[in-house]
């Protein structure tokens, strides 16, 4: 087991680097550069010149790009251009309020969608069924940033339940200690930073939520589905335990393998949602942030994040592999 | 034995979430009651860049030096004149070079030291005397755009200073030379980057040591956590992570204190979500209101602020671009053929206006009788048959995905523009890009172009700062060179007496009206806006939004 962990972190040297090279060389290629977003309709070709120096652009590549592994060894992602602060300070900045909006994703697609499409599977051709599918059927249909306005539109600029923008309401004077705002809100006992930084994540989290909880509904209906007609099913009722018993230790034990291995691929797929519900919702993330960065020719911060991405996607892919083995113990004889 | 155990966590986590839910929502219920409200979240388009305007040229760094900060002159409060700030008289010498401001005294830095003369020399000599990174372009925009070069300058491209000297006289008698007339005194003095800082704060948190690499600026604590002013405003903290920048009342402060404890700014970059986020009560004011949310908002009863149009949105001809352009009759076939009024009348806010000359009428120097082109087709049509250009085919740049001040919708205007165009048998070939970086890039760079659109929000109430932005020397985005022209703007820029100036400017903008180099469109209001029970604002043509007058409506 560990020497599997320790050869799939290995992994990630030689795709990182691979990754930098062809990142480097495709951003340097875009059309425009940092100096033109930096100046806006002020520039004069003096100024862009002058700006493009300072930041060594006019270099060639190969230059920069060495300067680049050599700032990377140091675990340094450099400056962002456009905020003018160190990439990690950034990072590190906004990767909480991404990951507290991706989680509570997380927990909403899966705690509805698990026992949903288990629902859907029992009650196979009845109301329930019909609705969780038709429904699952709409919620990959419709856009995230659609339903982010819709929901903002009804829950918070017409109902006023929840708030609109933002990850918490900016006059609560709150401590931040890891910028996982729920969680300094309960390390500092600040409860009411707590309560209203959740409650600035539902809506947010419901948008993002809508597409991986329809695709969990989905394929934990069909795989529940599918284990129900296997002969260890009949086997096991014929034994005549209890349908409890059953559904547990037979039934969503077997059928949990392919939901696993969705949920980690959805879990990926969240950063792309995150991207445009950060925006809807004025939530700090990364994803807004990145968003910006494009626009900007914001180079360190684009080549920092992809490469962060990059390293976050085999971890998730290697906790998913590693939850295989928890879930059904033959993974892990072999 | 796991189930139940397992049952019961699952009930306690939800018992435990609605118990957060509820309280979460009686908190917000909290808010609304009780005494007088004395805090403003306003919403922002942009973080701002840094905290200290000596190196920020962007609107919302800006936005809070002119709460935190005092500059020596100000502008009049909602106009562009040049009012006492920090100075309360100020005057040239006989030759025009050196000026006398006379200070304010009994004024106190939020770190609670004087401000005085010497602390004047202490900004200006700090400015001047900047070294290595300082020197970038990017870092003091501001400094190089009014003063060009510093003390000793690092590279080539820089021209010599204009300022020369700071002297303090006594406590509050300052003298600033410079090294020739210029018109951008005193009032690019009325610039944000020129607030005067606490000599005290400067040293204390390193304030000139922007370090790293030329490629990797980093400034130093002062202009990211310790901006430390005269303003009506003391900065709090900067909440980067939340996206709010807090600023709290200053109690010391010289003049009327401010009515709001306590002003936030709160970084929301969707347009549409700042609507919103006002709706639902998050915010309550916020800036860059899109056109079209002027009228349904003020139906709802918010309070919409509309401010002098002090803007221009142009046609640019790029005379290098194709050889016909070249031709003045063709360019006055182009400005015959557009009906720029229909185009305000239908797609710019209310109060907009048609231009006549490349700045708005309320700066000295709009020249009423210039050359004016009114909507003609045949007139254009016959020019352009005189030209020898009847079947002209010419590329239009226009942006998508942007909303300036003096351009709501880009694609409507394109629309409009290049419809009246064809009217008169111009092919027009539409090229759409991206604002930031290919339509900046494309249009300001000179490459392949002959027609775009662009524009211009002044910086302060100077013509040069309009025209002479665009025309003063030979630029890739109008491609040609008028010697005379440009003659004329260094005679402008550096007459001392400011009724002769005017009359220059009067004449440049005939000039350039007979010239026409492109056209110019437009001057459309750009609106602020703030909550139902908001009063007290008054908004600037130059967005220098006092939000220390504030207040809620009891």
């Amino acid at each position: 087991m560990f020497r599997f962990i320790v050869r799939r972190l290995l992994q990630l040297i030689p795709t990182l680097f691979g990754l930098s090279i062809l990142l480097f060389i495709w951003l340097r290629r875009l059309p425009g550069g940092p100096e033109t977003a930096i100046l806006g309709e002020r520039g004069t070709p003096e100024m862009r010149a002058a700006i493009r120096r300072n930041l060594g652009l006019d270099e060639p590549i190969l230059v920069q790009y060495g300067r680049f592994i050599r700032r990377m060894v140091r675990l340094d992602l450099g400056t962002s251009i456009s905020t003018k602060r160190e990439v990690t300070t950034e990072f590190l900045q906004r990767f909480p309020g991404t990951v507290e909006l991706t989680v509570t994703a997380m927990i909403i697609a899966i705690g509805i969608g698990i026992p949903l499409g288990y629902l859907a599977a029992r009650r196979r051709g009845q109301l329930l069924d019909h609705l969780s599918v038709g429904g699952s059927l709409i919620g990959i249909c419709i856009p995230v940033f659609f339903l982010a306005y819709v929901l903002k539109a009804i829950f918070a600029e017409n109902l006023g339940w929840f708030p609109s923008s933002g990850r918490q309401d900016p006059t609560i004077d709150a401590t931040r200690i890891t910028n996982f705002f729920v969680l300094d809100g309960l390390l500092t006992r600040e409860w009411d930073a707590a309560a209203d930084a959740i409650w600035h994540l539902v809506l947010p989290g419901l948008a993002l939520a809508s597409i991986p909880l329809a695709i969990i509904v989905r394929i934990t209906r069909a795989s529940v589905l599918e284990v129900l007609g296997e002969d260890f099913v009949r086997t096991a009722e014929a034994k005549g335990l209890t349908e409890n018993v059953v559904r547990r230790r037979h039934v969503l034990r077997n059928a949990m393998l392919p939901v696993a291995t969705s949920i980690g691929l959805l879990a990926g797929g969240l950063l792309s949602g995150a991207v445009l519900t950060e925006t809807v919702f004025a939530f700090s993330g990364i994803g807004a942030f990145v968003a910006d960065s494009i626009s900007q020719r914001d180079y360190p911060v684009l080549m920092g994040f992809i490469l962060i991405i990059a390293v976050v996607y085999v971890l998730v892919n290697l906790i998913v592999d590693l939850s295989y083995s928890l879930i059904d113990p033959r993974v892990r004889v072999r | 034995m796991r189930a139940p155990r397992s049952k019961a966590a699952l009930a306690a986590v939800a018992a435990a979430a609605l118990a957060v839910a509820g309280c979460a929502e009686s908190d917000r219920g909290d808010d609304s009651g009780g005494s007088k409200k004395d805090t403003l979240v306003f919403g922002v388009a942009g973080d701002p860049k840094v905290l200290d305007p000596s190196f920020a040229s962007d609107g919302e760094s800006l936005r809070v030096a002119r709460q935190v900060f005092e500059t020596l002159v100000r502008p009049e409060e909602g106009g562009t004149k040049v009012s006492p700030g920090l100075a309360e008289t100020w005057t040239p010498d006989a030759t025009g070079t050196t000026w006398t401001f006379k200070l304010r005294s009994g004024v106190k830095f939020h770190d609670g030291t004087d401000f005085n003369a010497e602390a004047v020399c202490v900004n200006f000599n700090r400015w001047y005397n900047s070294k290595g990174l300082m020197q970038s372009p990017d870092v003091t925009a501001y400094w190089q755009d009014v003063m060009g070069g510093f003390a000793t300058n690092e590279s080539p491209d820089l021209p010599p200073s204009l300022f020369k000297s700071c002297t303090a006289k006594d406590a509050t008698t300052v003298d600033l030379a410079f090294t020739r007339v210029s018109s951008k005194i005193p009032a690019a003095l009325m610039l944000p980057s020129f607030s005067i800082h606490s000599p005290k704060a400067l040293e204390q948190y390193d304030a000139s040591n922007v370090s790293g690499s030329a490629e990797d600026i980093k400034y130093p604590p002062y202009a990211t956590e310790h901006p430390t002013g005269t303003g009506p405003f003391k900065f709090k903290s900067w909440d980067v992570a939340n996206k709010t920048l807090t600023l709290e009342r200053n109690e010391d402060y010289a003049g009327t204190k401010a009515k709001l404890k306590t002003l936030i700014f709160k970084t929301i970059s969707d347009e549409n979500a700042r609507k919103q986020a006002l709706r639902s009560g998050d915010i309550q004011g916020y800036d860059l209101v899109g056109p079209a949310d002027v009228e349904p908002l003020k139906g709802e009863g918010f309070n919409v602020l509309t401010r002098p149009a002090f803007n221009i949105l142009y046609l640019a001809i790029n005379q290098k671009g194709n050889p016909k352009l070249a031709d003045l009759k063709v360019r006055q076939a182009i400005a015959h053929a557009l009906n720029r009024q229909a185009l305000v009348d239908s797609k710019l806010p209310p109060g907009a206006k048609v231009a006549e000359n490349f700045f708005p009428d309320t700066v000295e120097g709009w020249n009423g009788n210039v050359t004016k082109y009114d909507y003609n087709p045949e007139k254009a049509k016959q020019l352009l048959a005189e030209a020898g250009a009847s079947n002209l085919t010419l590329r239009f740049h226009y942006p998508t995905e942007v909303t300036r001040p003096y351009m709501p919708n880009p694609k409507d205007i394109f629309e409009l523009l290049s419809a009246d165009l064809k009217a008169v048998g111009i092919n027009v070939q539409p090229i759409p890009l991206k604002w930031s970086p290919d339509y900046l890039n494309a249009t300001t760079s000179g490459a392949a172009h002959d027609l775009h659109f662009l524009g211009w929000t002044g910086d302060y109430g100077d013509g040069y700062n309009f025209i002479g932005t665009f025309f003063d020397r030979p630029k890739p985005e109008w491609g040609f060179s008028n010697p005379a022209l440009f003659e004329k703007f260094k005679k402008a820029d550096t007459t001392a007496d400011i009724a002769a100036r005017t009359e220059v400017y009067k004449e440049l903008n005939a000039d350039i009206m007979n010239f026409l180099p492109g056209v110019p469109i437009s001057h459309s209001p750009p609106a602020i806006v703030f909550g139902k029970d908001v009063t007290g604002v008054k908004a600037s043509p130059l967005t220098d939004e006092r939000y220390s007058t504030a207040e809620f409506k009891s």
